[in-house]
């Protein structure tokens, strides 16, 4: 499973909005943030914009804020305005989908596509926040843990 | 329903949590058959009445002014599939006009507490793909794809 490079951008930039919503943050921190070009990044919030979730802040200081709900927006309502991942039997039809072999396909992928849009749609953006502060504190505790390992007892 | 575990009524800003009894099975059946569409009270008597010691169960209650908000059941199962013990909740269910209080959320780390105290130390839960109110629930209480994977078939094809 993978997204488009736009959608990985919006989810990236959404989640640093909404993670502190009365702040505002330029888009070129954002990029800066995760390496990412602030050209294409740029396209990205004005769709977000559109979208009534994020809002951009003119003049000294400005940038964008998320001014969507977290509680309520899901992982599904994003990524949906950038790609389409309905399951792959109501797309458009490809050759070989009316033979056995190719139904029988379409049903392996539909079930693989099924799964992958019930976790979009009930992952909300306050949980992903949450995952995110857990990740970090992983991240922090094994870099505590990994500076405590007594003096010679790396490999030898 | 035998009490298996020893829990302490906890006092939150707007309700109380305690061990569910056999008093509370008409709430419960209320509670379940308003969020379900199906009343089946039968059900319920049967599956709180008897709880075994092989595969103890826990109900418990959030309740405010003698009257329930919710509650929740869960079971401890050993060796089911090949795993480890590990608490399953297999009810939570909350009143239409106390939902976003924060009740099943209270109830689940209440029963996530009480799975502790019979020794297990994972909680599971089997959720619709479809529901996603529910999944988003759990997901919320930090529950993510376990690894194991439901598989099924119509027996009469």
């Amino acid at each position: 499973m993978n997204l488009h490079k736009a959608t990985r951008f919006a989810l990236y930039a959404i989640l640093d909005l909404a993670e502190a919503p009365d702040r505002q943050v330029s888009g070129a921190e954002i990029a800066k943030r995760y390496d990412i070009s602030t050209n294409h990044l740029a396209k990205v919030l004005r769709t977000l914009g559109r979208a009534g979730l994020v809002e951009a802040v003119r003049g000294a200081g400005g940038g964008y804020r998320f001014v969507g709900n977290a509680r309520r927006t899901t992982l599904l309502d994003v990524i949906e305005l950038f790609e389409d991942i309905r399951p792959i039997s109501s797309g458009q039809r490809q050759p070989g989908d009316s033979t056995p072999a190719g139904q029988t396909l379409v049903k392996v992928l539909d079930e693989i596509e099924e799964i992958a849009h019930a976790t979009f749609a009930s992952i909300t953006l306050e949980t992903m926040l949450r995952l995110i502060e857990d990740t970090r504190r992983h991240q922090a505790a094994e870099s505590a843990g990994s500076m405590s390992v007594p003096a010679g007892s790396g490999a030898v | 329903m035998a009490p298996i575990i020893s829990l302490q009524p906890i006092a939150h800003e707007n309700f109380t949590v305690r061990l569910g009894d056999d008093r509370d099975i008409p709430e419960i059946a209320d509670i379940d058959g308003e969020a379900s569409g199906v009343y089946k009270r039968h059900y319920w008597d049967e599956l709180l009445l008897n709880t075994t010691v092989d595969e103890p169960r826990i109900a418990l209650v959030a309740e405010r002014d003698s009257r329930l908000l919710g509650f929740i059941v869960g079971v401890v199962r050993a060796w089911e599939f090949g795993s480890e013990p590990c608490g399953w909740v297999f009810a939570v269910s909350v009143r239409s006009d106390a939902r976003e209080t924060g009740v099943a959320s209270v109830l689940l780390r209440a029963l996530s507490a009480s799975f502790r105290e019979l020794g297990v130390h994972k909680v599971r839960t089997m959720v619709r793909r479809t529901d996603h109110l529910i999944m988003a629930f759990f997901r919320s209480q930090g529950m993510m794809a376990g690894p194991f994977l439901e598989l099924e078939k119509d027996l009469d094809e």
